[in-house]
This record gives C-alpha cells, sequence and structure tokens, in this order.
C-alpha cells in the first residue's frame, strides 16, 4: 500500500496553491458588495464621549457609518468568553463585558467604536478618518506586573484591581513542606514574552444577508466555521443557526487566532442586514497586529526542589497572566489547564502547587497560540530544570534522565494521567543524532575561533487531542470537543469524507485520504475531503490543540467501521457468503479463499440501486460519527539546539537544530516533518527576535514587519527531525498529535544554548544579538569583579 | 484616473484606473488574477511579488501607472499550461502548507534562479536564503522552500 497509512504522499491541495488558483476569503467578491473599515480608538484607555459622523456620512460613496449603539440597540450580544474558571475562593471570574463596537469606553488601541460601510474601500477607508470622535483620554496600563500596583487604572468595573480571576491547582501544604526539606533549591523568574501570531494571510470577512431568505452567508477566515456559527447564534444573536451559513474556505494559516469569532464578523454581518448590501473587511498587517489575539505574556516565579539524589521533591510556581483588555475565547483556559496541568512536564514530581493571576490591561486580548499555555509551561519546567543541573554541578541529561516518569499511565498531581510514552529513547535518539558524545571537542574548536560554542536541552510534554467532552465540562469548558465525520460511498465507488476539521495548511486533504486508501485499497484520487462549509459538513468542532488527528480522524476511522460493515453485509448477501468470511482490499471485496469477488464500485451501485440488497437494509451508503475522546493525548520529545555566539557582537548562529518527537503513530511523514519544522521556527521566533512591545501609554510599539522581527529564512537553520513513537492507547488509530510540538519544545532549548555558551544564565526571551552582548559583558563585569 | 495598457499573462489589458492603484490592486481587482497575495502593508513579506519585464517585483509597491507599457507574469501565467518546474518542486518537497506566501515565493525564487544562471553563479544554501530576505513564511520554517528551490533550479537547468 503506498498510499496508506506511514505514506510520504505528496500533498493533493498543493495544485490549486501552487497555480495561484487556492481560493481565499479576500479573493471571494459578492454582487453588490460593499467595504468595511472599522474606527479604531488610538488611545489605549478613553472614555467616549460622543462620535460625530455627519461629515463621513456626506462623502462619496458612504453607505452608512454603524455605531455601537445601534449594534446593541439591535440586539446583537455581547462577546463571550467560552471557557469559565473557578477561582480561589469558590467564586466566578470578574468579566467585564465586551461589545463588538464599543459603547461608552475604549480600552486598547484598535478597539472599535465605529464602522463605516462604503461602496469601495478607499472611500470607506477615507470617511472612516473622518469621524470624529471625542475621547476622555484615561491612564493606561500594558503590564500585568503594573495593572496588579494599586494606583493602576482600573479597566472593568467589576474587576477590582485588575484581575480577572486569582486561581490555582495542586496542593499548597505538602509543596511547601516538601520544599522545605529539600536538598537543594532552584529558584526563578521566568518571563513568557508576548507574540502576535502573524498567519500570512490577514483576517477577512464577507458577510451578505438575502431579506427575501433572512438568511446570512458569512465567507471568513476561520479555524472552526462550525463553532462560529453556534456562537454568532446562540451568543450573539446575529442570526439562528438554520439561517447563517459560514464557509471557512481556503485559510492561510491560524496558529490559534483564527479560532475566535472576532468583533469584525460580527459587525460585517449585522452591517450587512442593517445595508442590505455584502460587506467585506479584510484586515490589513498593522490592523492584524491591533486585533488578531495575542499569545503567551507570563510573568512567573518558579521554585524546584531536589533532595540529596537530586530526585525532584516538589515545585511551586506563581503566575501573573496578561489577558489583555477583554476576555477572548479561550482566554481563561489557556493560563490555567492548558498551562498549569503540564508543569509536572516528563518528570515524576509528588507535589506540585501553582497559583494564576489572571490580569486585565490596556492591551489586545491574549488568547491561544500556537501551543497556548503548554509552551509557557514547558519553557517554564525546562529552564529551571536545566538551572537546576547547573547550580548542583550535575549533567542537564542525567538530571532529567533521573526524574523521567517511565511507567504508563501515570498520575501527575496537576490533573494530567500519561498514557503512554518512553523518554529515554526520545532523549538516547535525540542525543545520537545531535552528536552529544563530540559537543566538547566543537567547543573547544569554536573557542579557537574566539566563538562560543553551547548546548542546550528540552524535554517537552504537551497535551493534546482536546478532549474528552465530560472532562472539559468539569472544568468550565462550554462546549463539548469532539469530532465528527461523515463518509459519502457514491454510487460509481468514489468517496467523500466530510470533515469537521479544519486544514488551514496542515494537509487534510491528503491525510485524511490515506486512512480511507489504507482501509479499502483505493487510490487517493478516488476519495475527496469537504471541510469548511457549515450548509456541507453536519457539525464540526474545528482544528486547534492539534486535535484533528487524534479526535478528527478516529471519528472518520469510526465512521469508515460503520461503512465497512455495511459494505460487508451488502457483498456477503450478493455473493451469498457469510459476512465473517468477506475480505476488503485492493478495491475488491473478496470471500476469502475463493474467487468470488465484487468490486468496490459494485457494491456501491449495489448499495444505490437497490435492486438486491439483505432484507430490511436501508439503501445508500453512508455513515456518520461523532467520536469523543477518552483523554488528553500526550505528544512528548527531546530537542537539541546548540549554537555558536559572537562575543564581539552577541550575534548568535543555531549550528544545530535536533528534534526527536513521539507522536504515537504517523500517517504523513513528510507533513508531520513540515509540520515540527515550522512549529521550531516559531519558536525559536520567541526565543530569539519575536516581540509585542508596549510603551508606558500602552502603544503598541511592534505593529508593522518594519518593527516586529518576524523569522525569515536566514534567520533560520536546518532542522534534523526524528521520531520514536510509542503508541497512543486512547483512540483508534493511536495518533497524539503534531501540530504544536515545535513551538512548545524549542524555546528553552534555545535559551539553555545561548546561556550555555556565554556563561550568564540571566536572559530573557527574545534573546537578541543586544541582549545576549549586555549578557556577556555582565558575565565579564561580574567575573572581573570576582 | 489613468489610462493604462500592459501584457498580463502574455495577454493585452487597458484600463482606466484611479492614478493612485497599486499595480496589486490592479491585478486582484480589476483583472481578477487573486493567486497574487497581500500579506502586510510595508513592502516586507513578498506575498505579491510578481515578475515586471522579467523582473521580480512587490506588486504592492507599485503603481498601476508605473506598469504602463510592461510585461507583466503573475503566478497564473508562469507555467505553458501543467506546472513550471520550480511549481513541481515546491510540491515533491513540501514547499508549501498554508499556500498564502507560496505564489510568491514561487514568482521570487523563479527569479532567483534566472539571475544566478544569467551570472554563472552558484545558487547556495546561503545565496537562497539571503534571497528569501523580502519573502516571508509563517508554516514552513524555509526547511522545505529551501531545498524546493534547490530542487527546482536543477529542474529548471535540465528543463
Amino acid at each position: 500500500m503506498t498510499e496508506g497509512i506511514g505514506a510520504r504522499v505528496l500533498r493533493k491541495e498543493d495544485k490549486r496553491f501552487l497555480m495561484g488558483k487556492g481560493r481565499y476569503t479576500d479573493d471571494i467578491v459578492e454582487p453588490n458588495q460593499a467595504y468595511a473599515a472599522f474606527v479604531r480608538s488610538p488611545h489605549a484607555h478613553a472614555e467616549v464621549k460622543g462620535i460625530d459622523a455627519s461629515a463621513a456620512e456626506a462623502m462619496d460613496g458612504v453607505v452608512a457609518v454603524l455605531n455601537g449603539e445601534q449594534l446593541t440597540g439591535d440586539g446583537i450580544g455581547n462577546i463571550i468568553c467560552g471557557w469559565g474558571v473557578t477561582q480561589k475562593d469558590g467564586s466566578g471570574m470578574n468579566m467585564g463585558a465586551w461589545s463588538a463596537l464599543a459603547t461608552s469606553k475604549v480600552r486598547y488601541v484598535g478597539d472599535a467604536v465605529a464602522v463605516v460601510i462604503a461602496d469601495s474601500i478607499e472611500q470607506a477607508r477615507n470617511a472612516a478618518e473622518a469621524v470624529e470622535v471625542d475621547y476622555k483620554i484615561l491612564p493606561a496600563v500594558a503590564q500585568s506586573m503594573k495593572a496588579l500596583t494599586n494606583d493602576a487604572p482600573e479597566i472593568h468595573d467589576n474587576a477590582p484591581g485588575n484581575v480577572v480571576f486569582d486561581w490555582e491547582i495542586g496542593d499548597l501544604a505538602p509543596t511547601d513542606a516538601a520544599l522545605a526539606g529539600a536538598a537543594y533549591i532552584t529558584e526563578m523568574d521566568i518571563t513568557n514574552n508576548r507574540l502576535a501570531p502573524n498567519p500570512m494571510e490577514p483576517r477577512s470577512a464577507v458577510a451578505t444577508y438575502n431579506d427575501a431568505e433572512e438568511h446570512y452567508t458569512l465567507y471568513t477566515t476561520s479555524q472552526n466555521p462550525h463553532v462560529a456559527r453556534l456562537v454568532l447564534s446562540a451568543f450573539y444573536q446575529v442570526a439562528p443557526e438554520h439561517k447563517l451559513r459560514v464557509i471557512a474556505p481556503d485559510v492561510g494559516g491560524g496558529f490559534g487566532s483564527k479560532i475566535y469569532i472576532y468583533p469584525e464578523e460580527i459587525t460585517c454581518l449585522w452591517a450587512s442586514m442593517k445595508t442590505n448590501r455584502s460587506v467585506k473587511w479584510t484586515s490589513d498587517r498593522t490592523e492584524a497586529f491591533l486585533t488578531d489575539a495575542h499569545g503567551r505574556d507570563h510573568v512567573s516565579t518558579a521554585k524546584i526542589g531536589f533532595d540529596k539524589d537530586h530526585k525532584i521533591v516538589g515545585l511551586k510556581v506563581n503566575t501573573k497572566a496578561n489577558i489583555g483588555a477583554y476576555m477572548s475565547l479561550f482566554s481563561s483556559a489557556v493560563p490555567t489547564y492548558l498551562y498549569a496541568t503540564l508543569l509536572s512536564g516528563q518528570y515524576n514530581i509528588a507535589n506540585i502547587y501553582c497559583d494564576v493571576q489572571a490580569v486585565y490591561t490596556n492591551t489586545v486580548p491574549v488568547d491561544a497560540y500556537r501551543g497556548a499555555g503548554r509552551p509557557e509551561a514547558c519553557f517554564l519546567v525546562e529552564r529551571i530544570m536545566e538551572t537546576a543541573a547547573r547550580e548542583m554541578g550535575v549533567s542537564p541529561v542525567e538530571l532529567r534522565r533521573k526524574n523521567f516518569v517511565t511507567s504508563f499511565p501515570h498520575q501527575t498531581p496537576v490533573i494530567m494521567a500519561y498514557d503512554s510514552g518512553d523518554f529515554a529513547t526520545n532523549q538516547d535518539q535525540a542525543l545520537k543524532a545531535a552528536d552529544y558524545d563530540g559537543f566538547e571537542a566543537r567547543r573547544t574548536e569554536a573557542a579557537s575561533r574566539g566563538k562560543l560554542r553551547g548546548i542546550g536541552f528540552s524535554n517537552y510534554i504537551e497535551a493534546c487531542g482536546i478532549a474528552p467532552s465530560a472532562a472539559v465540562g468539569s472544568l468550565g469548558a462550554g462546549v463539548g470537543l469532539w469530532e465528527s465525520a461523515e463518509v459519502r460511498v457514491n454510487p460509481v465507488g468514489t468517496i467523500e469524507v466530510l470533515t469537521g476539521s479544519h486544514s488551514h495548511g496542515q494537509g487534510h486533504e491528503t491525510t485524511f485520504t490515506q486512512i480511507v486508501a489504507e482501509r479499502f485499497g483505493l487510490p487517493t484520487e478516488n476519495i475527496q475531503i469537504v471541510h469548511g462549509d457549515t450548509d456541507k459538513v453536519q457539525f464540526g468542532m474545528g482544528t486547534y490543540g492539534s486535535r484533528s488527528g487524534a479526535v478528527g480522524m478516529s471519528a472518520i476511522f469510526k465512521a469508515l467501521d460503520k461503512v465497512e460493515a455495511k459494505v460487508k453485509k451488502i457483498a456477503a448477501h450478493v455473493l451469498e457468503a457469510s459476512e465473517d468470511d468477506i475480505v476488503i482490499e485492493g478495491g475488491e471485496v473478496k470471500v476469502a479463499g475463493t474467487d468470488k469477488l465484487m468490486g468496490w464500485h459494485e457494491v456501491g451501485l449495489a448499495a444505490y440501486t437497490g435492486h438486491n440488497l439483505p432484507e430490511g437494509m436501508e439503501p445508500g451508503l453512508k455513515e456518520t460519527s461523532f467520536y469523543d475522546p477518552t483523554n488528553f493525548t500526550f505528544p512528548a520529545g527531546c530537542y537539541i539546539c546548540e549554537v555558536e555566539v559572537d562575543p564581539e557582537t552577541g550575534v548568535t548562529d543555531i549550528v544545530q537544530f535536533v528534534a526527536s518527537d513521539d507522536f504515537g503513530t504517523i500517517i504523513n511523514p513528510m507533513i508531520v516533518e513540515g509540520q515540527v519544522h515550522g512549529g521550531i521556527a516559531q519558536g525559536i521566533g520567541q526565543a530569539m527576535l519575536e516581540n509585542v512591545v508596549y510603551d508606558d501609554d500602552a502603544q503598541q510599539l511592534s505593529a508593522s514587519y518594519m518593527d516586529y522581527a518576524m523569522p525569515r529564512a536566514d534567520d533560520l537553520p536546518n532542522y534534523s527531525v526524528h521520531h520514536a513513537s510509542t503508541e497512543c492507547p486512547g483512540n483508534p488509530l493511536g495518533m497524539k498529535g503534531c501540530g504544536e510540538a515545535g513551538a512548545i519544545g524549542s524555546p528553552p532549548a534555545v535559551i539553555n544554548a545561548i546561556t550555555d555558551a556565554i556563561g550568564n544564565n540571566d536572559l530573557s526571551m527574545p534573546a537578541t544579538s543586544a541582549k545576549v552582548w549586555a549578557a556577556i559583558q555582565a558575565a565579564s563585569a561580574k567575573q572581573a569583579a570576582e | 484616473m489613468t489610462e493604462i495598457s500592459m501584457t498580463v499573462n502574455g495577454k493585452a489589458v487597458k484600463a482606466d484606473v484611479p492614478d493612485n492603484t497599486l499595480l496589486v490592486e490592479y491585478i486582484r481587482e480589476h483583472l481578477r488574477l487573486t493567486g497574487t497575495h497581500v500579506g502586510c502593508d510595508t513592502s516586507q513579506c513578498g506575498a505579491c511579488v510578481v515578475h515586471v519585464d522579467g523582473k521580480a517585483m512587490k506588486s504592492c509597491t507599485m503603481l498601476a501607472a508605473s506598469a504602463d507599457g510592461a510585461d507583466v507574469t503573475t503566478i497564473e501565467g508562469i507555467a505553458d499550461g501543467g506546472l513550471h518546474p520550480m511549481q513541481t518542486a515546491f510540491k515533491e518537497n513540501h514547499g508549501l502548507q498554508c499556500g498564502f506566501c507560496t505564489p510568491g515565493m514561487i514568482m521570487t525564487a523563479t527569479d532567483m534562479v534566472k539571475r544566478y544562471q544569467a551570472d554563472g553563479k552558484e545558487l547556495t544554501e546561503d545565496a537562497i536564503r539571503h534571497e528569501l530576505e523580502g519573502n516571508i513564511c509563517r508554516c514552513t520554517g524555509y526547511h522545505n522552500i529551501v531545498k524546493a528551490i534547490t530542487d527546482g533550479a536543477s529542474k529548471m537547468t535540465n528543463a
């Protein structure tokens, strides 16, 4: 089977992208289309005293200028957070209201107060500039630590001290006791820098209201069109679900930022009804920096204790999580259940306690970005493990190995029950691939050229395949996190698979066909994947959290089970054989041990003609499944980064980057390696280049590609990517997920490598040349003083 | 308004456009050739690269009026039926994921290969990475794009 599970099948979707025939939202033009331009606050915090749109309304081509009073007046609901977190004292979150168009107050630069609809985009933008908004400017705050001080401005009336919630996990007293009895203690302050996701396709929406049908159609850049429709209907009251079709066509990358239902999509739908025009909005890049949900932005302190044999006895963490100005859809889950539940890393730790204060600031809302909480946990654990090894004078490799979880299932003190893994094998494979034994010789050779060479490790674990619906429901999720699939065998035997997962670069049109090809021995060219349209696909929870394999493909697998069973019944009936003797292979349905067979297409035709079916069987060959996972999945691995630093300039070269991952079953290694490459690139970006910067007035200083350091080809190395897999017991294909691993595992490896090279552990992300140079100077000064 | 005429993908086109129309707007909105993309506002990302008189240009940085009389090739016009060798190389080396930066990457890559071949210079991995300074990809980490361009260069030589 050359196209089944494990084959490096070239991608079916590539041709249209290569030919320039992809169909992205901004490529779509509706008849009678108008354009939206938003009037956005230039201030981070201000009262809105009045809006004068008279000049704008008089301009050529302007169809309407609409504001938040009108929006709320029409009953459009406030933007929701989909995950409720319970505070230490048992109370709920202090959540402030968020209207798609602000009415009385703006809370971050970019907060929209009005929208102009005009015949052309240029007319809309010019008119938006002519809308006069009377602002009373208020003091603003961008950093979580400052927002928690007594003299900080209060951003929402119902969030005293700007605290959204104060949450904890684990047991405090036993953790304190374990740390008190530890032979060695390492303490660190650890900051996880704020990032902008930056899919290359900016967000876009084309909304059309059909007044004759009272029906809406929305094309949008979404990772989960059904979730968008659900939320737009149930919470924002834009339209009931059966009167709203949401289509996410080709989507140019997401990385989490296209999960959420933003003010712009809500406003375009509503404006389409108000103006009876199709309304298109496409973000420009600066608008994307100002409005796409950001990621990370944690400030933590951590304390880890070891016994005299260097076994971990306890870990205690406090984290301040910057939530931004409003609570985005999953903003509460990211710094809690997606973060602190992974603080056990790959290690046996009997006692863990973590508390998290989520904090409002006058910044863009912060939500899930590739990894979502798990990179923050991994960075903390792997930085403190490496640091502890240095402080205790032991090998960072051996310290990790000594503390690995080695038997499964393993219950951590922070909810997660790891189901499988072989951490030592991944570590061995990575060490071998990196030629760890030869490192000291390479370091010496580099020194002879005046370069500082260092090596750094990261042993990550993450929780993917989210998630068992009842489990996440008990933790506060507002939805179930199953997935749905429908397999349609056509009368001629070709197959359409309709999936609730959404592909925005992951190659589902290829990998999903591979499991069908594997099952029935059919060529992948006979199989088509359909996704991204609420009128076609029955339902779906979408793609994020590396769930499309473990959950989405499991749903397809279950639907294939049902198709297979019906095919066998039909063939047994027609061929006058026992069902148990029917085998399907190579596109043929055979009676084992005989020469009796039907072609796959003949069974399809028999199902649809209905001329000769078993008694009582319905005609047709179409099956569906809703698959609810039994557990999270736990991809894990070992990443090794080796760097050379020029001490004169602080310029750091990554001379090798090795990954050894355990993703469980791999359907298409080519695509999986591509996911790892991209994830590592984003992780290196975080570690060395990327940073969202706000000034003291909460103005974003990094809101363009002139200012925000996107990783470019000559910033990055080639990656040496390896796999050593254990099968995941929790789903029928044994898959764990690969989408986020690279972004989770790589940042600590990079920082551990640079700090090893320069001999100064005090280095924050992004480790730019200037910062590395300063850290080298500080280390030299300290050495001279000693 | 300015009257412009040019050749796009071998076809003569003519239009009256506002003076400030960018070449990329003309290509996308007037000609409806939507393979050329816009990924930033600052001429950094390269999703909009086309060939103007045989040279790679960021079409967001050029007025349509400045291309009056020019011979323009977009991603839709790069192959004579089927795929150009560079397009094939991107497919075979998994040099694309979401596909949004891909047209700009292909147009930059073919231009780079032609320039290096004309100058008789070797297109090394370092040279490719340096040449890609003006094209941003968020999905691939560039590893497979670099491989694809190396392969595409050899395919173009042998084509």
